[in-house]
């Protein structure tokens, strides 16, 4: 692996300036990665690039506030990376940047479904990558997937796969993948009537656990331990496990980060019963992307939605 | 040993749907990427290959459970003076959940010492828990394999332990060879037919095979005081802490899933006026979980947090409760967590700190 030797070169490197890099390990089983805190050698020994460095890694760059770090980034983390700075969320001058070319990365769920009958995720005792497939070990068996069969739809439709904002960059910059986002995935689910939506919401949000994990994956949800959803004082939602509460946070969730919102989709990610939860934030960043010509993370300048114009361009407000 | 039968799996919808007409009953069904434990829709097949991923506690312990309903009402003769209704739910309904883990059975045992009034101790019982633990007969159905998180042989388990059970079921074949463990398991499978000696010989093979799969405990036999020592003793050590929990993102995925978390919240939840009082599960890894009413939060970390539910598990809760973890090994906290925090890891530190200071 040409690109991991690299890339652990350049954390070694900058290593003696910063309090740590934050990038990727290994994790529990060979088929997932994890954050890694690195600071020292030993530690950058252990960083794993590649199809399993999941986790966007800028979700932590607040918690080292006043504090100098690097931390390595796909072009979507990179995204975050930039919104967060775009709203004064982090220092430039307390954050460096270490970017490469990503390939894209898996999508669990996917390899789960491809997986089905065969076994279970967690019966995987081996991974090795073969060009574009990977060949999984499981049960004393091989099993052949298509890489590109369970890369996670967010690398599927990725226009930006180098970091666009990095200090360092390692490696040959890629073509991306596609030119523009066609929001696909929302043209399924448009497809069907309101009563449909409301049905499939309700459905989807049923099995909800409401643990937050999609909050706390979120780089951008930036309340942390201040948020609507727990408030008691005001008490906006109450604790019983319905569906109209699980559904009112979900929305709460997507307004506050209508124009915000990178698309990482480490809400959807992180949700442990799979709920569609990126659909919504989603369909109001291509709101946003119509309206204000506003790519969240990547143009500069204040996000529209921070932000009062008196007369928005693209709003028609008087000349009906 | 109780009599063995089976049960061909063609008929394991029509079986639950004979269980139906007595009980409620719960059974993992696969809804999108995950798979929950539902009350069963009729005629439906229960998901037996994947394992599901939320432990089988809310049939018990509700993820909100109401404990009274009150409504005011103005009393027309005294101005300001209300009265006031209280109405008790009714009692809850004689449920079965099939195929549940053995983990997940074996989970119920870290909330019956504390919801029991701490047995000896006579501390209050909590009825509302012990009426739904008594009115639940559980069907357990053995693992094949073991997962990479899983790790019930630390705490104890094995992939088909009959602890906690009231019916063990094992996959073999085509159909499952159910070996009832208690009179109220018995009452639910005695009308199934006998099982053949081979069956029954597979059964006992498929659990020996299911044990193998297991990765051993590291450093066996395992010392559950050294564990509960090691972890005490990494209390004040915040440097500790910060690297475990570094990638922790605090949200309550490891404690909701887990089988034996038992923490909850009460709330009134009122609608002007009328509402009702809630029991609903809260999070140690939530910062509202110990904020004081002086606005005063002594956990207003994550690393707080994580060490508490590392310390309590295996540590706090072993010496109020006889020395057993309240964690069953089940690995759900491990597999689902969004940062891959792998609870076994940070008791293995811990034990290695324990060991360097020595």
């Amino acid at each position: 692996m040409g690109m991991q030797k690299e890339l652990q070169a350049a954390i070694k490197a900058i290593l003696p300036e910063v309090d740590c890099v934050i990038g990727w390990g290994s994790g529990p089983d060979p088929l997932h990665g994890a954050p890694l805190f690195m600071r020292s050698e030993d530690d950058a020994n252990r960083f794993a690039s590649g199809f399993f460095a999941v986790n966007n890694p800028a979700l932590f760059l607040p918690e080292y506030k006043g504090k100098k770090v690097a931390v390595v980034v796909k072009g979507c983390d990179a995204r975050s990376v930039g919104q967060l700075l775009s709203e004064g969320l982090i220092k430039r001058e307390e954050v460096s940047l270490i970017g490469f070319p990503c390939q894209g990365v898996v999508d669990h769920d996917k390899v789960a479904a491809a997986l089905g009958e065969k076994g279970e995720m967690g019966e995987v005792t081996a991974v090795l990558e073969e060009g574009d497939a990977l060949v999984l070990t499981l049960r004393g068996e091989t099993v052949r997937l298509n890489k590109a069969d369970v890369t996670a739809e967010k690398c599927m439709r990725c226009q930006y796969p180098n970091a666009h904002i990095a200090d360092t960059f390692v490696g040959e910059k890629r073509e991306p993948v596609a030119t523009a986002d066609d929001f696909a995935d929302l043209a399924v689910f448009e497809a069907m009537s309101l009563e449909e939506r409301q049905a499939f919401w309700e459905k989807e949000m049923s099995r909800c656990i409401r643990c937050y994990a999609c909050r706390n994956a979120c780089p951008l949800c930036v309340c942390r331990d201040h948020c609507v959803a727990t408030s008691r004082d005001p008490s906006w939602l109450t604790q019983a496990d319905s569906v109209k509460d699980k559904l009112f946070f979900q929305v709460i969730h997507a307004t506050h980060l209508a124009g915000r919102c990178t698309g990482c989709g480490e809400c959807q990610r992180a949700c442990p019963v799979g709920i569609p939860v990126l659909l919504l934030k989603r369909s109001l960043a291509r709101s946003v992307e119509k309206l204000f010509a506003y790519r969240a993370g990547i143009d500069e300048g204040t996000p529209p939605l921070l932000t009062f114009t008196l007369e928005e361009p693209t709003i028609k407000e008087r000349s009906w | 040993m109780a009599t063995l039968r089976y049960l061909p799996l063609a008929q394991v919808p029509q079986w639950l749907d004979g269980l139906a007409k007595s009980y409620t009953v719960f059974a993992p069904a696969r809804e999108g990427s995950a798979v929950v434990y539902r009350p069963r829709a009729e005629g439906s097949m229960p998901e037996l290959t994947a394992r599901p991923t939320e432990s089988a506690k809310h049939v018990v312990f509700p993820r909100a459970h109401e404990l009274f309903s009150f409504t005011y009402k103005a009393d027309p003769a005294v101005v300001g003076k209300r009265d006031l209704t209280l109405t008790q739910p009714q009692d809850p309904t004689p449920t079965v959940v099939f195929g549940a883990l053995s983990c997940d059975a074996r989970g119920f045992f870290a909330f019956d010492p504390v919801y029991d009034g701490c047995g000896t101790k006579g501390l209050a019982k909590d009825v509302y828990y012990l009426k739904r633990r008594q009115n639940t007969a559980l069907v357990v159905l053995a693992c094949r394999t073991a997962l990479a998180t899983c790790f019930c042989n630390w705490t104890g388990g094995s992939p088909a332990s009959r602890e906690g059970a009231d019916v063990l079921a094992t996959l073999v074949n085509d159909g499952l060879v159910m070996e009832a463990l208690t009179p109220k398991g018995e009452e639910l499978v005695s009308g199934l037919a006998e099982a053949g000696a081979e069956q029954g010989a597979a059964a006992e093979a498929s659990h020996t095979a299911a044990e193998a799969t297991m990765a051993p405990v590291p450093g066996a036999p395992l010392d559950p005081k050294a564990i509960a020592d090691a972890v005490l003793a990494r209390f004040d050590d915040a440097t500790f802490w910060q690297a475990e929990s570094a990638g922790c993102l605090a949200c309550g995925a490891c404690t909701y899933l887990c089988p034996t978390c038992y923490c909850f919240n009460i709330t009134d939840e009122s609608n002007g006026i009328s509402g009702v009082r809630l029991r609903s599960w809260d999070t140690c890894m939530a910062s509202l979980f110990t904020l004081e009413a002086s606005g005063h939060n002594p956990r207003t970390a994550k690393a707080n947090r994580l060490k508490n539910r590392v310390g309590h598990k295996f540590s706090y809760y072993p010496s109020l409760h006889g020395g057993r973890f309240s964690c069953c090994g089940c690995g759900r906290c491990i597999k689902s967590c969004p940062s891959s925090v792998d609870i076994r890891r940070i008791v293995q530190n811990a034990l290695a700190a324990a060991n360097v200071k020595e």
